[in-house]
Parts: structure tokens; sequence; C-alpha cells
């Protein structure tokens, strides 16, 4: 079984890794390049704690292989926060009290940037729409959508 | 949960990738979205010594219509489809469906190739593309052909295609005027599969009586279902709420779902006959019938 050779972004950093076939992309990032932001939830592609953006498409990086990433930008929830200064999501979840236990809240913003990033101004079926393949155990998702669209207003 | 160990193979043409199956047999399996590919792996449902790795070979994706079909790449993202102006009006029945297709994140990598050509038929494209009356083109060593989508499914996740074949596109008829279409899902939870699912689109004459029709069962069996005969009644008649009921009963009775935590045998037929209606009323209503 050969080892492939891929480069990718990450946060804008570039990154080179050997990697196994069967390496799965979330396991690149956390065990790999050590950024334990990315979280394994249910590991089936059911709760989308595993959520990177992946050339301006949130995807699920546990169903997914390193070497398909290969010459990808990636956003990771590490990427967020920009010269000490949150990101408007990750302000708006602290502010509207978006998680409780955080597990699911890096996917959960991950999917909200790409959300936003696509659509300024989202109505609050759109918000909801667009994290159908995010789970939240905790909080029951009112407050996550009032997180969201406090970012949407502070990006206008 | 981690995969066996396997070779991956990224192809950059479509030759390429037919000699990698060709030459590995039944060994190799193609990876496009990897939505169904990489679950099964992970939790060693299959396991495969090669995957061919096809979405980096150029021309496999775009939705176009030309010289009188639809013409959808095999590569097409869900999500692509899902944002299609062209699709949100000329094609309801996809407009339907592929907002309920899993979740949104997985409609960004899943791909509409990978959909119908996985055989499994819990998938909602396979029926579609029979009521539609849809063909899909394959490519293997001796090039293209085509078999039309309610003769590809052969059984449980088997299919036409032969080992060494990829398939690379759908071609869908461009429906005549007063044409309509409808998908009518019932699922559990974003991400579930369908308890019971009905496509149908059909095209109504100048006088508003039923021109041609299509309609197919989605998860009702070992493969997506063709209900050939309600779609037979249906012709030549007005798509009066008698005749959907009718047609409606005639469909359900195709369905041979089994039971599991969805619902019983029963109950999934009864909701095959609602879904067939509300389908074919829907269908009807927007081909400007009444």
């Amino acid at each position: 079984m050969a080892k492939h050779k891929i480069s990718v972004t990450v946060n804008g950093a570039a990154r080179e890794a050997e990697v196994e076939s069967r390496l799965l992309l979330v396991h690149l990032l956390r065990e790999v390049f050590r950024m334990t932001g990315t979280h394994v939830g249910c590991d089936t592609s059911h709760c989308g704690a595993c959520t990177v953006i992946l050339d301006g498409s949130p995807v699920k990086s546990c169903t997914m292989l390193a070497v398909q990433a290969d010459g990808a930008k990636i956003t990771t929830v590490e990427g967020l926060e920009q010269g000490g200064k949150l990101h408007p999501v990750q302000e708006g979840f602290t502010e509207k009290h978006g998680l409780q236990c955080g597990f699911c809240t890096p996917g959960m913003m991950l999917s909200s940037v790409a959300l936003l990033e696509r659509n300024k101004n989202p109505s609050e079926q759109e918000i909801r729409e667009a994290l159908a393949g995010n789970l939240c155990r905790c909080t029951g998702y009112v407050n996550i959508v009032k997180a969201v669209q406090y970012a949407a207003e502070k990006m206008r | 949960m981690i995969p066996a160990p396997f070779d991956y193979h990224r192809p950059s043409s479509l030759n390429e990738a037919v000699n990698l199956l060709k030459h590995h047999g039944g060994q190799a399996k193609v990876l496009s979205g990897g939505m169904s590919l990489l679950p099964t792996l992970k939790l060693r449902l299959g396991s495969f010594a090669h995957l061919v790795d096809i979405n980096r070979i150029p021309g496999l994706d775009g939705i176009k219509e030309e010289g009188g079909f639809l013409k959808i790449g095999a590569l097409t993202r869900q999500s692509a489809l899902e944002r299609s102006e062209l699709i949100r009006k000329k094609y309801p029945i996809l407009a339907d469906a592929v907002p309920l297709i899993a979740d949104p994140l997985v409609r960004n990598r899943g791909t509409v190739g990978g959909n119908v050509a996985n055989g499994d038929p819990a998938n909602d494209e396979p029926a579609i593309m029979i009521a539609l009356g849809a063909t899909f083109v394959a490519h293997g060593p001796k090039g293209e052909r085509t078999i039309a989508a309610n003769r590809f499914y052969t059984d449980l996740y088997t299919t036409a295609l032969a080992r060494d074949e990829i398939l690379t596109g759908i071609r869908i008829p461009v429906p005549p005027a007063k044409s309509g279409g409808a998908y009518q899902k019932l699922k559990r939870k974003t991400g579930d599969y369908a308890a019971a699912a009905v496509a149908v689109q059909l095209a109504l004459d100048a006088k508003g009586a039923v021109a041609s029709c299509g309609i197919a069962l989605t998860n009702a069996g070992p493969t997506p279902l063709e209900a050939a005969d309600a779609a037979k009644f249906m012709v030549g008649k007005m798509p009066d709420a008698k005749t959907i009921a009718e047609a409606a009963k005639m469909a359900a009775a195709k369905a041979n779902p089994s039971a599991d935590h969805r619902g019983s045998v029963e109950y999934k037929r009864e909701m095959a006959r609602v879904l067939a209606a509300r389908a074919l009323e829907l269908a009807a209503k927007r081909a400007g019938g009444n």
C-alpha cells in the first residue's frame, strides 16, 4: 500500500504530509497536524461535529479521505479568529449563548460561516436548513439560530 | 472507524480510469462523492483493494440542455443541482427531491452519478430518473453505451453496469409543453432515507388529458420500482381525483417493502398510495391541468 504525498492549505498555511490511502481527513487534521478543534462525533456522517470548509463548501471531514483533499484550501475552527479578534460567528455564539457543552460548536460555526459567505441575509428558515447537517444535543437550536442572526447583522 | 487498507488511484482521464477498473476487476471500486462508499468502508460493510477516484477527471460535471436532452454529468454535486435555476424552473421533480436528500453537508460532496449508480433502492434519484424516462451513459473498454433507467436496476445494489464501466452522465428528455413533475417523500428526520416516496412526471395534451406519464417508487423493494401499469392507466384520461385515486392504488400495489424501524409493510404500502396520489395531483397541477 503506497503512501501519498499531499499538500493542503489549512487556515492559510501551506502544509504537507505523507498519508496512507485510508487516512480520513479528520484524522489528518487532528492526529497529523495536531489541530483538535475539529471533532469526531458520530463518525458515521450524521452529526457534523467534524465539519470543515473545503474550497468554500462545508463538508464532513470524517467522510472524506485525506488524500482526496490534496491541493484543497481548508478552514477549520482554529482559522476563524483573526489577529486575536473573534469571527462575528464566534462572537454571536458567545453573546447569544449558542452553546452549552460546546462539542458541536466548531462544526456549527463552520456551517454558519459558509452560509453567511453565500447568503448575507438569511431567513430563520434558511439558517435552520443550512444547519440541518449539524446536530446539537444541548441547546435545542434556538440560541444557535440567534447566534447566526447576530453574526449576519454584524457582518452586513 | 478506520477503513481496511486499499490502494488509491487518481486517474486524470476517463480512459485511464476504465483501464484501472479493467485491470483490477472486481477488486476496484469507483469513488465519486463517497457519501455511501466511505461509510461502507468505515463500517467495514464492504472492502475493496483499489479505489478509483474520478473526482479530478475533467468534463464529468455540469447541467445543461442540449439536443433535446437535459444532460447531467455524473460528478455533478447535489448542491449544484439544488442551486440550479434551470432545475428550479423546468424540473420540479428534481427541485422537490434534492433538498430532501441527506443533509446540506452531504449534498456538497454527494454526486448525482453516485446516487443513481450505487443501486441502493433507498436513494431518491433512481426512481426520479425512471419517472423522467432518463437514460444513463456508461463508459467502458469498448467505448460508450446507453442504458435506460428503467432497465438499469437488476437487484439490491446490483445494476446493469459492468465492473469495468463508469457511469458518466444522465440524459433526460426535455419535457414537452404542459409538463409537470413531483416527488413526494415521507421521512422521519433530516438525513433519513424514505419510509416511502413516489416520483411522477407527466404531460398533458391540448384538452388537458394525460398524454404521457411516468411513475416510480423509492425504497419499496430491492430495486427502485417502475409503476408502469399505473402510468399507462393515466394516459388518455383527465387527471381528476377519481382517476388519480385509482392510479395511486395501482402504483401502491407494486410496492414490496420490508418491515423495519421506518414502519410495517402495510404502513409503507399505504404511504406509497397516499404519496402517489399527492404526487400525481401536484404534477398535474404543475402541468396546468387542474
